[in-house]
């Protein structure tokens, strides 16, 4: 365990933004290359990792997808050594200002979010949230060296370094979604010691945050007979209450929805209450807004599942989660796995399920 | 086939078939969860079907073999999911917060009865009495925030949270006219069910009843990948907008009228109907004097929005039955654009062939 | 390449009514391909050359459909109603002439506004086509319209309607022209619906299923007065895509193509574009995925009647193009 939440810190320490997640990828691949059989990477970078069930071929297969790609900023101009930028992922322009960032130009340099004062803005930005295009990231290098190591495309990264407070709780940035490839990968560890007749795909997926890419493209070439996709969900704190939003440390959430099916759910859940591991219900009237969405529909379409780990302040560099969400996550993971008879699928009949409490 | 002859086999609107459209129009059958009309839809084609299967988002797939060699491969699809509630908040005292399914007008929801559930618990949606309102707020719509779904104080252990729910309005006829809620998109459903019962000889028909149409086309999505079919009909019901304007000048914004006959899609929000299949059902529609009008080109969209852009791509057109106040508690259509709409469409498919395709598009 | 571009822009074609400027540009390729067809989205697609050792199989991509309008309604004084068809904005429409496929020619026009410099809503406007009636009308609902305006010449820069994407339609026709010796199977797709949703390219991806996906297609600039901050400009040379609205362009194509185009010493530019996007996003998803990029060509007025290219852009386009699909690509 404090292995896994070394490799933990170090996911949440590495850019791997969308589109180019390769530093996250090679930690991750380092740490199940040892639990599985099989692993190689997508055409678009998705890594696919395969650890082979006991059941006789062709055996059915889980595919277990958690988006391993970051939100961040991409450089659009530089203006008198200054860079201007956008977002990569969904950034809200108030978290900005004053933020330490990571640019990754021709060899990474700390960089500073700036906001030029209120009377070198444009009238309709004074004394509001200024937009991300008046904004700068100031490296504190002369413009002739960063036209030199800077160009348009580069990506800057939150250079917020992981924290451990009370309560087994862990901050940083990007534990949208690495918490996630820390669940399976608990899971994987805990397979090791189980039987299981399914094969596991383990699945950390590219561009999720910007095209849901990896989504797409994974499951078609995988053909899984079930794809469960673990991403984080909003946990109760400043501002968020309603009924959206789950608690911290309750355990991993169930999402209920027209994006999971109704008995793959219900698979789940039998085996949270029988093994008395917490969770938390979900309820997606519509769009679950992760990996699922893209896998339900892709081909001729795949059964889905929506576990969740409840994360405070999503999309800002001092996310957080509790580990034991984590690891509840990773053992219903397993434990449901394990679960799983060869012949599961074929004893689906639509409409008995019932969401029952 | 001669013409008389496929007249003479177009499956007829009786009480039969009224009937069963008023059985679809009351179930409640909201996009993720539709296992009402999926049901009522296997126990009607079951007889009829060479094969049946449900997918994995719980489309109802059937095919229906043709009767000469090499029959060219139609897919045609209709949805039976319906726009409706999810319960996302108990609140105690029967009181629960709900999300909307599907595009429905906030201010279509007060005071209307619903049903909640796979056991139809019905409820209401009340709003506060005016004499607690300010004059401010009655000129806004009221949020959909401040509405709850009240299933009766005593009611509430036998509904939860995670619950569908929908109109609680039953079915009636009224004159020419057919009055229930969900006719969006029940009338296909209930079409494409007697094209089951009753197929052209020429065609392998690939009936797709599909899932969360109102929820982003999904279903048809993946029925379309898996069905590959060679071409693609569309059977849904669109708004009839044919109301009088308020400064009483002419509507020409109607989308389509009542008693004018099915609606073809040339444009709408996820599709360019194929120039080709709207010809050939103009041409069908003029020989035998089945009447027929253009949905007016514009915004929403159907199941063949997904259907098109499957693999190498389908030529794909829709066809609607009008219907007036769609999305709300009653849609009210007319049985004569419902009997139009399966002559069409039967006429269409028994005088399709495969030159009409061999032309580029 | 001027007369090209100006046949392929005053060809009215909008999504979904491409047949006509199909036929124009499968005249100007027949010479060179290898094996052509139209697929069932209308798609036109040109095979050229087959796969060699260290070869890929490589789409390119261009798009021939254009923004347009579509009559919803014909009114009892015979003013025609419309939809658009792609992204129409509504402040280029009043006074724009548009030209129907059977050769009709309109004027918009508007209902009078509350307050004058305001913008008129689509809905609150209308096609003039000199009818007095709905029997005279010599357009009905459903019937398919472009913006009607004339290629200009200024020199080295070039105006017109619909420079989005013929201009890019000429480019790959001058590529195909010029390639030779390639080590890879080339697929050339002439694409149609990309306005409304990159619906052709989605297709053809799929069918032809290839290693490589490369889209060509016209970007913003940020180079006139107070415009949008992009560092784009007209004449510095085509542009690699980084990102844009819909996709981010696989890294290792961008850093392949920019490789190339520094060996070859042929101007380019990097670009970030905030919305919109192109047919390598489709391309990009498709099947199990593929590397996809894009060689945009810097337009101003972008979906306006009135586009601006820049011809040496396109020279240098083709140029890279050809330079990067007549080598080996390595996507490391």
């Amino acid at each position: 365990m404090t292995e896994l939440k070394e490799t933990l810190k170090q996911l949440i320490s590495l850019p791997g933004l969308s589109g180019y997640e390769s530093p996250a990828r090679e930690v991750i691949r380092a740490a199940w290359e040892p639990l599985v059989d099989e692993i190689s990477v997508s055409p678009i970078g998705s890594l696919h990792a395969l650890r082979r069930g006991t059941g006789p071929e062709p055996r059915p297969s889980i595919l277990l997808a958690a988006h391993m790609d970051a939100i961040g900023l991409m450089v659009t101009g530089i203006q008198e050594g200054l860079l201007r930028f956008t977002e990569v992922g969904g950034v809200d322009p108030r978290i900005l200002p004053g933020l330490r960032v990571t640019v990754h130009g021709r060899r990474d340099l700390p960089g500073l979010v700036v906001q030029p004062p209120d009377y070198l803005l444009e009238p309709a930005q004074r004394g509001k949230s200024v937009g991300m295009d008046h904004l700068f990231i100031d490296t504190g290098l002369e413009e002739d060296e960063v036209n030199e190591l800077v160009r348009i495309g580069d990506l800057a990264s939150f250079a917020q370094e992981p924290m451990e407070l009370s309560g087994k709780t862990i901050v940083g940035h990007s534990l949208d979604n690495r918490i996630s490839v820390a669940a399976i990968t608990y899971c994987l560890q805990e397979l090791q010691h189980m039987v299981h007749s399914w094969d596991v795909w383990a699945v950390a997926t590219a561009q999720e945050e910007e095209t849901l890419g990896g989504g797409f493209t994974s499951p078609f070439e995988i053909n899984p007979t079930v794809a469960v996709a673990i991403d984080v969900t909003f946990a109760k704190g400043p501002g968020a209450n309603d009924w959206r939003t789950v608690g911290l440390s309750k355990g991993p959430t169930l999402a209920w929805g027209p994006n999971a099916h109704p008995y793959i759910h219900k698979k789940f859940l039998d085996v949270a209450e029988q093994l008395e591991i917490p969770y938390q219900k979900e309820y997606v009237p519509r769009h679950s807004g992760t990996d699922a969405y893209a896998m339900q529909v892709v081909a001729e379409g795949f059964p889905t599942m929506v576990i969740g780990i409840p994360l405070r302040y999503m999309h800002t560099p001092v996310e957080m989660i509790a580990l034991k969400d984590m690891e509840r996550a990773g053992r219903l993971l397993a434990e449901t796995i394990v679960r799983l008879e060869v012949d599961f699928m074929d004893k689906i009949t639509w409409d008995e399920v019932k969401d029952e409490e | 086939m001669k013409n008389n002859e496929i007249l003479s086999q177009i499956p007829e609107i009786g009480e039969a078939q009224i009937q069963l459209l008023e059985k679809l129009s009351n179930a409640v059958s909201v996009s993720g969860d539709e296992g009402e009309v999926r049901s009522i839809v296997m126990e009607e084609i079951k007889a009829f079907a060479d094969d049946v299967r449900i997918d994995a988002l719980g489309n109802v797939l059937v095919t229906k073999k043709a009767k000469v060699d090499d029959p060219l491969r139609v897919m045609i699809a209709a949805h039976m999911d319906e726009v409706g509630f999810m319960l996302v908040d108990d609140e105690g005292e029967g009181l629960f917060k709900f999300e909307i399914v599907g595009g429905i007008d906030n201010r279509q929801l007060v005071g209307k009865p619903v049903l909640v559930g796979k056991e139809k618990l019905p409820g209401v949606i009340g709003a506060k009495p005016i004499h607690l309102t300010t004059a401010d707020e009655r000129k806004n719509p009221i949020p959909l925030d401040s509405l709850r779904i009240d299933v009766g104080p005593g009611n509430s252990k036998k509904c939860k949270v995670g619950d569908r729910a929908t109109f609680g309005t039953r079915f009636e006829t009224w004159g020419p006219s057919l009055v229930g809620k969900a006719l969006d998109d029940r009338l296909g459903v209930a079409t494409l069910i007697e094209l089951v019962k009753h197929t052209p000889d020429n065609i392998e028909l690939l009936a797709a009843f599909t899932v969360q149409e109102e929820n982003g086309l999904r279903g048809a999505r993946i029925a379309a990948y898996s069905m590959n079919p060679e071409v693609a009909f569309v059977l849904d019901s669109t708004p009839a907008n044919d109301l009088p304007v308020w400064d009483e000048e002419e509507n020409g914004r109607y989308n389509v009228k009542l008693n004018h006959g099915p609606a073809i899609y040339r444009l709408d929000a996820g599709t360019l109907s194929d120039p080709r299949l709207i010809n050939h059902l103009v041409k069908v529609g003029d020989e035998f004097k089945i009447p027929y009008q253009f949905r007016q080109p514009g915004k929403g969209g159907t199941d063949a929005g997904a259907i098109h852009k499957q693999r190498g791509g389908i030529p794909s057109v829709s066809i609607s039955v009008p219907g007036r106040y769609a999305h709300t508690a009653v849609l009210i259509a007319r049985k004569a654009d419902w009997e139009n709409t399966m002559k069409l469409i039967f006429a269409s498919l028994a005088k399709f062939n495969r030159d009409i395709l061999s032309v580029d598009r | 390449m001027k007369s090209l571009i100006k046949k392929l822009v005053e060809t009215v074609g909008p999504s979904g009514y491409e047949s006509r400027i199909r036929e124009v540009v499968r005249a100007e390729v027949e010479k060179y391909a290898d094996e052509i067809s139209v697929d069932a989205m209308g798609n036109l697609i040109v095979k050229k050359g087959e796969k060699k050792e260290g070869g890929l199989k490589v789409m390119l991509s261009a798009h021939i459909d254009e923004i347009g309008v579509m009559v919803t309604h014909v009114d009892k004084n015979g003013f025609a109603r419309f939809t658009t068809i792609g992204g129409v904005r509504p402040h280029t429409c009043y006074g724009s002439r548009v030209r129907f496929l059977n050769g009709t020619v309109g004027v918009i026009g508007g209902e009078m506004l509350e307050n004058a410099n305001h913008v008129h809503a689509i809905e609150a406007m209308y096609i003039d086509v000199g009818a007095t009636s709905v029997e005279d009308c010599p357009v009905k609902i459903g019937d398919v319209a472009a913006f009607d305006r004339p290629f200009e010449d200024l020199g080295n820069r070039l105006v017109s309607k619909a420079m989005d994407d013929r201009v890019c339609a000429a480019v790959l026709i001058e590529t195909l022209k010029n390639v030779k010796n390639s080590p890879h199977e080339l697929y050339f797709v002439f694409s149609t619906q990309e306005e409304v949703g990159l619906r052709g390219a989605t297709s053809a991806a799929y069918s032809i299923d290839p290693d490589l996906g490369i889209a060509s297609d016209v970007t913003m600039t940020g180079d006139t007065p107070r415009g949008i901050k992009m560092d784009v400009a007209l004449g510095k040379g085509p542009a690699i895509k980084v990102k844009d609205g819909g996709m981010l362009a696989d890294p290792k194509v961008v850093d392949a193509m920019v490789q190339c185009a520094q060996k070859h010493e042929i101007p380019y530019q990097l670009e970030v574009l905030l919305g919109g996007t192109t047919d390598a996003k489709a391309m990009q998803i498709s099947r199990a995925g593929m590397p996809a990029g894009c060689v945009s060509v810097p337009t101003r007025y972008v979906h306006t009647p009135s586009e601006m290219v820049d011809i040496n852009d396109l020279n240098n386009a083709v140029k890279l193009l050809t330079a990067f699909i007549s080598e080996t690509i390595k996507l490391e």
